[in-house]
């Protein structure tokens, strides 16, 4: 191993570039972000809490599943597994993005992290399937998700009157469509088939059949698995560092 | 161990979960620096980045009404036939509209 040169060019311009792609998915999340903040005031939480805790903890469905144990006293342990259940997939998801994030220094890999959630990292890992490195997405999409998050929900914690119902528009399938398009942009080689086919009965498993929450992380790591035993051939461009390895 | 959710124990309650949410986005990343990325390894990683999101998907479709199938399924057909997400998107949500409003 060389001494850490920080192989990485990180590109300011491409920053601003993926601000605007992630641009139009981000008027999606003003609205999902509107039925959190009426959600939150629902359930007992002032405009401005509603608002910080978006801006803090920046994970949608750990927020909203944290309202579900509110009251008038919330029991810290069993919210606090909730959210680190709900979150977990951010362990995967960062650690997938490790091959690049290895190449910045310290400071700006976890600095990047802070912006980590679903739809950037989405797109950053698709970007790598197919040969590019792109963590600029995570940064310049991250913030323009952030801020569709916080002053969505803002707008829903002020104006609740104005999205009482976001599923009758479609608005709860944002994400999940999303994250399908993603999938779907990539090559469907028969490995990344038989890593699908088992990542999806595994998750729906763990979905049915154990306790709540687990299924991402028991489908992801189920699927990862198979690429423990199945190397992918190697891409051109994914790596220049790895030099000779045991190609199949 | 509970705590009323007064202004400062709603407080508490906020940096609780950042806390949480910030080891997730940090822990994978922190432990992946201790291991050295083998071509194995990185054909671990890359199945699992597909597979999360598959995860995340295939219980949804499962799990939901007909119209969070009907999105999933307007979006994969739009998706393959032109390949462009964001109006793979928009099909996927104006049909789940349709199918709640008319169903």
């Amino acid at each position: 191993m060389s001494a850490h040169t920080y192989s990485y060019q990180f590109q300011p311009h491409k920053v601003r570039a993926e601000f605007f792609r992630l641009l139009p998915i981000s008027l999606f999340v003003v609205a999902f972000g509107a039925a959190f903040g009426l959600a939150a005031t629902q359930s007992g939480l002032s405009p401005f809490q509603s608002i910080l805790m978006s801006f803090t903890v920046f994970a949608g469905a750990s927020q909203f599943g944290a309202l579900d144990l509110w009251g008038t006293e919330v029991s810290v342990i069993p919210m606090l597994v909730v959210v680190f259940a709900i979150n977990a997939r951010h362990l995967l998801m960062g650690a997938s993005l490790y091959p690049m994030l290895k190449d910045v220094s310290p400071a700006r890999r976890y600095g990047l992290l802070l912006f980590l959630t679903d739809a950037n990292w989405a797109v950053s890992a698709q970007d790598y399937q197919n040969g590019r490195r792109n963590l600029e997405v995570i940064l310049g999409g991250g913030v323009v998700l952030w801020l569709a998050w916080v002053l969505g929900t803002a707008f829903g914690a002020y104006f609740s009157g104005l999205l009482q119902n976001p599923k009758a528009f479609g608005l709860d399938m944002v994400l999940g469509c999303f994250l399908l398009s993603m999938v779907l942009g990539g090559k469907a080689t028969p490995r990344v088939m038989v890593v699908w086919l088992v990542a999806g009965v595994t998750s729906l498993a763990a979905w049915k059949w154990l306790p709540a929450n687990m299924h991402v992380v028991v489908g992801a790591l189920a699927g990862g698995a198979v690429g423990l035993f199945w190397l992918e051939p190697r891409v051109a461009g994914n790596s220049e560092q790895e030099g000779a390895g045991h190609d199949h | 161990m509970t705590i009323e959710t007064t202004p400062v124990g709603v407080l508490v309650l906020i940096v609780l979960m950042t806390l949480v949410t910030l080891i997730t986005r940090f822990g994978g990343v922190f432990a992946m620096s201790f291991v050295k990325i083998s071509p194995r390894v990185e054909s671990f990683i890359n199945a699992m980045a597909s597979s999360v999101l598959i995860a995340i998907i295939v219980p949804m479709a499962v799990a939901g009404d007909a119209g969070a199938l009907a999105a999933l399924v307007a979006t994969a057909i739009t998706m393959l036939a032109i390949r462009k997400p964001l109006p793979a998107i928009s099909v996927g949500l104006v049909a789940a509209a349709l199918v709640r409003y008319f169903g």
